[in-house]
């Protein structure tokens, strides 16, 4: 089925190979249409943004993709494959992994099992062998506790990783957030308000960590953001949604020019 | 052949052969079904107005029938006994709000439900001190309930209702009637449901809490007592009762948590499907089925219709 | 001063990952261990032994059992005491069938038994949670007691209803039946629950273990994170319920000898999730502090008054248990959710700086 892409703008530079292709998706809880008739699409190794006021359908957007919702209409492709309907499961799988707006961090475990939780689809080892612990399963813990460790290194949460989330300030805990769902080595990192409720410091870093994520291990990010200032420093392009519906495509300086935009949800700057 | 002819053949042409006795089963059951409506009743009041499941409601009704018996016993009148049981259960009611319940504001169900097991033992523990662990016999008479009995010629035979059942099924509609009225129409209602959806936020609009609860639990204690007068008029009461408030959990499954009209309707189904299922079908298994019917049917129910007959659906986002 | 992490440096993450990275912790369990393998038998007289210590083994294993399914992966279960029941009768037929094979075998096989029954009534946890699911495990626990009560084959069409246990030897001694000694019934049961505990610690601390933990603590996140439900969900139950079943055939072949059917009542099974709950809901230590609680509780109760000189009735210590065991829940859940073993830790915390006053 051909992809419609209704983009506007294209300057992609050479990240020129289609990840994910949104076709005609709508989506209704009983008779509230969330999301309408969208699509869109996400390049290999960008950054795309969806922005929009608050009820828009955005994260419902990011629920379809992971396979939480399954859309009315329209279909994902994904890698080259089409699909309607997906367990988020399979999503995880296939390498699409993501954080929540409201955290879901496992608020009973320490940061450490929590980013290790991530790990889970790429653990193999048998119970028989997990029952004894020494040996394979033991083998199997340390290869992966590297590679969480590297995370917690790259992300600075060293300091308080054998803590309890639940006790973790509302910063940290978006940052281990961010460390379990790299965990999973996604190709697509689906980035619910990663900045809700963190002042300008914390921003800086988060933003940080979101632009090496995407450069040195070049993941493709899509990120749901409210501040502005973030989406242009950071993203490569844009969508907005208003009411359920996209009114607009492009690069962020494309889209924060654009009428429609600026009426929705921008205003004019003073 | 055999057997299935036993199961599905059998049982039905038992049932025509007499009709009387057909009917009489389905009396028995209905009137244990308002029984169990009633304690249903109970869960259901201090859900839907707070959130909380309270497994002590039980042994509430042992309790509270127990109180009675004894305060009559030790001299005063029934009426005097009534009033004194009620007050006991209002003091009850408003310690375990301030003892338990404030403590454990926007806990996680889970948590609020082991706290309630854990009052059931307390509850249990100085019920059994208090007043022995003999049964007693209830104070029928004296409350002004009617005994005695009418037989109905019918069907070449006889049906018999005793009188203590009619009132405990009148009582028990009437009761239904007046809290259904109760929770859609008035300003406490509406402040009841919006405590059982979000406490914090019924804090944030000024609701308080401490009142409302305190207003249910005691509510709950009222109905506690009449079912243990009505159970206890039918046979005595004793702390046994209190595994067959377990059932009440079933009919809650099947006519949902949160609404009055469904304990009802659950209550009747359980009480009738499982005293027919035990004649009817009872002598194929050996007998005793009642004790796992309704939590069996419950169980087959969740599969299907999770929210109960008349419950809320519940869809979770994320 | 004598409690701290000083100077303990760990130079692998398999050091880090040990089950008790301090080293005082691995003396303290040493020194445990040693009492138990080879001072309380030496010394424990046979009522100590038969009275306190079997039973306190046996409901810690049931613990154990009910707090993989509820504290790790937070399905609660209301049936302990039917899938016990299952693994004694089990074991029952078990040995009827095969009475030359070594009752120790048997009794592990029967828990594969008491796995089944659980997966299957495990099966509506799919769909639902919480207090529904409670429920259905409700309807295991009546519907098992009362197979157990009609159906003659589990018990051999026995007059009485109930089973007897017969004799059974290992390396030559009766461990079970009314010659063994209880000296040998302790050891034969301690070293079981000894292996499974430490079985049981290796997993929890695995993926599988990890992945019940996720289950429990936000399943939709977990989904999210690969772990199907349903495999995490049904493992739980399975495991579980073969550790409830392997308890409850150590119940009536290794303590008590012969089983009546209110052994596995829905009695038995609030008073396993009693400990549970005091002992710390997701501890696994928290499941022997439980159980020991619960068994000495009566003891002090019936201790006090008559070292005040006053009589109290066997029936009254058991309301006053009631009443403790009730405020006690209550106490931990407003205070401390995570019961006994929390408070263990947090003890263990302050001991780090004693006798140094700074805050950690």
């Amino acid at each position: 089925m051909p992809s419609t892409s209704s983009t506007s703008d294209q300057s992609v530079g050479d990240h020129a190979t289609l990840l994910l292709d949104t076709n005609n998706v709508s989506l209704s809880f009983g008779g509230v249409k969330a999301i309408t008739d969208i699509s869109f699409n996400i390049y290999k190794g960008e950054i795309r943004a969806l922005i929009g006021p608050n009820g828009a359908g955005k994260t419902s957007m990011l629920n379809v993709i992971n396979g939480f919702y399954h859309p009315q209409e329209g279909t994902i492709t994904y890698k080259g494959k089409v699909r309607r309907r997906m367990k988020p499961y399979q999503a995880a799988s296939s390498g699409i992994a993501r954080t929540f707006q409201n955290v879901a961090l496992f608020k009973g475990m320490s940061t450490l099992d929590n980013v290790m939780s991530g790990r889970s689809l790429k653990m193999h080892k048998g119970l028989f062998w997990q029952m004894l612990h020494i040996g394979p399963a033991r083998a199997e813990e340390i290869i992966h506790r590297k590679k969480v460790e590297e995370i917690i290194d790259f992300l600075e949460i060293a300091h308080i990783r054998k803590q309890a989330v639940g006790k973790l300030p509302y910063g940290l805990q978006k940052r281990v957030e961010l460390g379990r769902a790299m965990a999973m080595e996604p190709e697509l990192l689906l980035l619910d308000e990663p900045m809700a409720g963190m002042n300008l410091e914390e921003k800086e870093d988060m933003s940080r960590f979101i632009i090496d994520l995407n450069k040195e291990f070049g993941t493709t990010i899509a990120l749901i953001e409210h501040d502005m200032g973030v989406v242009m420093d950071l993203a490569d392009r844009v969508v907005v949604l208003d009411y359920g519906k996209k009114i607009a495509d492009g690069t962020p300086a494309a889209v924060q020019a654009d009428q429609a935009v600026i009426d929705a949800y921008l205003g004019v700057a003073p | 052949m055999e057997f299935l002819n036993s199961i599905f053949v059998a049982p039905f042409i038992d049932m025509g052969a007499a009709p009387d006795f057909l009917l009489q089963v389905i009396w028995e059951g209905f009137v244990s079904g308002v029984l169990y409506a009633l304690i249903a009743l109970g869960f259901v009041l201090i859900y839907k107005a707070s959130g909380v499941f309270n497994f002590a409601q039980g042994i509430m009704v042992v309790f509270s029938a127990l109180a009675l018996v004894s305060i009559h016993k030790a001299g005063a009148p029934a009426w005097l006994a009534v009033i004194l049981t009620l007050a006991i259960m209002a003091l009850l009611a408003v310690a375990i709000e301030r003892v338990v319940l404030r403590k454990l504001v926007n806990q996680h169900d889970a948590i609020l439900l082991m706290a309630t097991i854990g009052l059931t033992l307390v509850i249990k523990g100085v019920g059994e001190i208090v007043f022995g662990g003999e049964p007693q016999s209830m104070i029928t008479e004296e409350l002004g309930i009617p005994t005695g009995s009418t037989d109905w010629e019918v069907f070449d035979g006889i049906v018999i209702f005793q009188h203590i059942d009619i009132a405990a099924a009148a009582i028990a509609l009437i009761m239904v009637a007046g809290l259904g009225v109760f929770f859609s129409v008035t300003r406490i209602g509406r402040a009841l449901r919006a405590v059982a959806d979000d406490h914090q936020a019924a804090l944030s609009v000024g609701i308080s809490l401490n009142q409302i609860w305190a207003i249910v639990w005691f509510a709950s204690g009222v109905v506690a007592l009449v079912t243990g007068i009505m159970w206890g008029a039918r046979s005595d009461v004793s702390f046994a009762l209190e595994i067959i408030a377990l059932k009440a959990l079933a009919v809650l499954i099947l006519g949902g948590f949160t609404s009055i009209p469904g304990a009802i309707v659950g209550g009747l189904i359980v009480g009738i499907g499982e005293k027919m299922f035990e004649v009817y079908w009872g002598p194929l298994f050996g007998g005793g089925v009642e004790a796992w019917f309704a939590y069996v049917l419950a169980l087959i129910f969740l599969l299907f219709r999770p929210q109960g007959l008349f419950g809320e659906r519940i869809i979770e986002r994320v | 001063m004598f409690y701290r992490e000083a100077g303990q440096f760990k130079t692998s993450y398999s050091a880090d990952q040990a089950l008790l990275p301090i080293k005082q912790d691995r003396i303290g369990l040493a020194l445990i261990l040693i009492t138990a393998f080879v001072f309380i038998p030496l010394f424990g007289g046979n009522f100590f032994l038969g009275t306190i210590m079997i039973p306190f083994l046996v409901f810690s294993l049931s613990a154990v059992g009910l707090n993989i399914l509820t504290g790790f992966a937070g399905q609660l279960s209301l049936g302990t005491g039917a899938f016990m029941g299952v693994g004694a009768y089990g074991c029952y037929k078990l040995t009827t069938l095969f009475p030359d094979v070594n009752i120790i075998i048997l009794i592990f096989a029967s828990g594969f038994f008491s796995a089944a029954i659980g997966v299957l009534f495990g099966l509506p946890s799919l769909r639902i949670k919480g207090l529904y699911l409670a429920i259905t495990t409700l309807a295991a626990q009546f519907f098992l007691e009362w197979c157990f009560n009609r159906v003659g084959w589990l018990y051999n069409y026995n007059d009485s209803g109930a089973i007897e246990v017969p004799t059974r030897l290992l390396f030559g001694m009766a461990v079970t039946g009314p010659e063994a000694l209880p000296a040998v019934r302790y050891l034969v049961i301690l070293t079981i629950v000894a292996i499974m505990t430490l079985i049981a610690a290796n997993v929890l601390r695995g993926r599988v273990g990890r992945s019940w933990m996720m289950i429990r603590d936000m399943d939709i996140a977990a989904e999210l994170m690969g772990i199907r439900p349903m495999f995490a969900k049904l493992s739980a139950f399975a495991f579980s319920s073969y550790y409830c079943g392997v308890a409850g055939a150590l119940m009536i072949f290794c303590w008590l000898g012969s089983a009546e059917v209110e052994v596995f009542d829905i009695n038995r099974s609030f008073l396993i999730l009693f400990m549970v709950i005091i002992g710390g809901m997701g501890s696994l230590s928290g499941c022997f502090m439980g159980a020991a609680f619960i068994q000495i509780l009566p003891i002090v109760i019936r201790w006090v008054p008559s070292a005040l000189g006053l009589d109290v009735l066997a029936a009254t210590v058991e309301h006053i248990s009631s009443i403790v065991i009730g405020c006690l829940i209550i106490f931990f859940l407003i205070v401390e959710p995570h019961g006994l073993a929390r408070l263990w830790q947090i003890g263990k915390e302050k001991l780090r700086n004693w006798p140094y006053p700074y805050a950690n």
